[in-house]
């Protein structure tokens, strides 16, 4: 079955023959971060591909993942082209590198995502908080429901976890 | 990854082919007319420089992103029958690799002469990012839930990450970045056909407002309306024509990093697919990039001529900064970049616009506000002030890189012929 929902007034659609991408946003509607995991290399990988990125193998499960990272770049959009998100600006296009699966399988490599920054309830974030948050920042996902068992994942400041002094934020603000 | 990659199999191509004929429209913004009537002018223009007549056309080669018009509908209006036509889809780092095609398909017996157009009414119709409409209200499915899903849907916005970290990685800053469009602003101040013949300072491009950090308004390149191309045939067919020919030393073709789809899963984010072009293009041309005269890095954004330079090895990597904001660029440096003032200032194409000036600057006859001379050509004064000269002196071998995206990149090198 085809799933519906809306995410900030856009309507939202999943193909059921977009078998990966499906499970990949319900596992979000469950408030789980789920990557798949390859069951021959065991590599994890994301965003959801067809075949294994590193071993070409086909099959692989959905492994949950800690869902805490760190920022490893960042884009702050200050012009939105799209309307409905004129309002949030700025709003930031985080890089996260998730905890799990760093410089492998290369050294550089990791398993990144990338998101919105935003609050812990899953609001994209206003601008005091945008300033807050810059490369080395420790995040974790956070999820906003958008209807029909489906969410999208987002990213918050982690307040479990110590944060860097000052993170490296572009040099004029 | 060098000797991954036998670079040696196509070499005796090396010299075989070559840019005859260049031909563009005015870069506008309200072309006033459709993509077709873009195309034909230009088409024709091309031909017509090269000395050739219609007949000798039997190959069309276009790109867009469906904004344009396919090349039989061309052809067909100019009288074209052509042997070989193929209309690809894409923007930047397909002009570099439509040249190779098209020295494959004459070298495969398929037809004799080529012709690559790109026809785009860049800003009055499809806007390039789809930012005037097209899809930006469009609700989300599938793979678009990862990227407008998160506000992410511009090029500026699917670079930022690249450029930021390669700050962060480097140490380089905004001041030094700003330099490509100083520059390159100059340059176009010596160009009559360019949309921005204003020079502009670092603090005009660090005081113009934010669009997406890092990039302020003047760190992005112009939208306009233009149709451009090219002719491309054999050396021995090149004798014949007009002008001295820009002979093919070398191409790359939309090569590209690991994980094409996602490149900032794989390697330092703020390395590019250069990286891997330069062990083809420079073994395949048998020179290097200490050997160029004249660079054409796509300017999409500052940023992207400065990563370029610095992956294909006119720099060190990480001195991208230094190398841009040194002068080296500048017409009467080192080897200058973008002398029509490319996408930042001349008018935006997807990048054959660079390879048309490089064609002019290998036939010493950059199109600049110069003298004619007695003999119908300009007598270039190498006087770079505004308004001046844009001719670089003794060019004999150029270099261009297009950009597809951090992870897409294709280049050329081309030498100046008999």
């Amino acid at each position: 079955m085809a799933m519906t929902g809306e995410y900030l007034g856009m309507s939202v659609y999943l193909n059921d023959l977009d078998q990966e991408n499906m499970a990949f946003f319900k596992h979000c509607g469950a408030h789980e971060l789920r990557v798949q995991q390859c069951t021959s290399c065991a590599l994890k990988r994301f965003p959801p591909t067809t075949a294994c990125p590193f071993c070409a193998h086909p099959e692989a499960t959905w492994q949950q993942v800690s869902g805490k990272g760190t920022v490893y770049s960042y884009g702050e959009v200050h012009h939105a082209i799209q309307p409905v998100f004129a309002e949030f600006a700025p709003y930031m296009l985080l890089l996260v590198e998730l905890d799990e699966q760093r410089n492998v399988p290369n050294e550089f490599d990791g398993l990144r995502v990338q998101g919105n920054l935003a609050d812990s309830a899953g609001n994209l974030a206003d601008p005091a908080l945008v300033q807050r948050v810059g490369i080395g920042s420790r995040v974790r996902v956070v999820f906003k429901d958008m209807g029909d068992g489906l969410a999208m994942p987002l990213w918050c400041l982690d307040d479990t976890e110590p944060q860097p002094e000052a993170p490296w934020r572009y040099a004029i603000e | 990854m060098n000797g991954e990659i036998d670079a040696s199999s196509q070499k005796h191509l090396r010299g075989k082919y070559a840019i005859v004929g260049v031909g563009e429209t005015g870069y506008t913004r309200g072309s006033g007319c459709t993509t077709r009537a873009l195309g034909t002018r230009a088409v024709r223009a091309a031909v017509e420089d090269a000395g050739l007549a219609m007949a000798d056309v039997d190959g069309l080669l276009s790109y867009s992103f469906n904004d344009s018009t396919p090349s039989p509908t061309i052809a067909g209006d100019l009288g074209i029958r052509p042997n070989f036509h193929m209309d690809v889809y894409g923007g930047g780092s397909s002009i570099e690799a439509l040249v190779g095609i098209a020295m494959g398909v004459i070298e495969a017996g398929m037809c004799r002469t080529v012709v690559i157009y790109r026809a785009m009414n860049g800003f009055s119709q499809v806007r390039i990012g789809g930012t005037g409409g097209r899809g930006a209200r469009a609700g989300l499915s599938g793979d678009s839930l990862f990227t407008r899903g998160i506000g992410l849907m511009s090029a500026g916005q699917m670079f930022c990450q690249s450029f930021m970290r390669h700050m962060y990685d480097y140490g380089t800053t905004p001041e030094q970045v700003a330099h490509v469009k100083v520059i390159h602003s100059e340059h176009a101040s010596n160009n009559p056909k360019a949309y921005y013949q204003q020079r502009v300072t670092v603090d005009d491009v660090l005081n113009s407002r934010m669009i997406v950090k890092p990039l302020h308004l003047l760190d992005c390149c112009v939208e306009t309306d233009n149709g451009t191309a090219l002719v491309v045939t054999s050396i021995d067919r090149a004798r014949d024509c007009r002008h001295t020919p820009a002979v093919i030393q070398s191409v790359v073709g939309r090569c590209m990093k690991p994980r094409p789809d996602h490149h900032y899963q794989a390697g330092p984010i703020s390395t590019v697919a250069g990286h891997y072009a330069k062990d083809i293009l420079w073994p395949n041309a048998g020179v290097g990039p200490e050997d160029i005269d004249v660079t054409g890095s796509y300017d999409a954004f500052t940023f992207t001529t400065m990563l370029q330079l610095e992956d294909y090895g006119f720099c060190e990597k990480g001195e991208g900064g230094e190398y841009v904001s040194s002068g080296a660029t500048r017409l009467g440096g080192k080897r200058p970049n973008n002398t029509s003032g490319g996408h930042l200032c001349e008018g935006y194409t997807h990048g054959i616009n660079m390879v048309i000036e490089n064609t002019r600057q290998l036939r010493h006859d950059a199109d600049d506000s110069c003298p004619i001379g007695p003999d119908g050509k300009r007598q270039h004064t190498y006087d770079y002030r505004q308004g001046g000269c844009r001719q670089v002196e003794n060019v004999e071998l150029t270099a261009n890189m297009g950009w597809g995206t951090p992870g897409m990149g294709s280049a050329m090198v081309m030498a100046r012929g008999d």
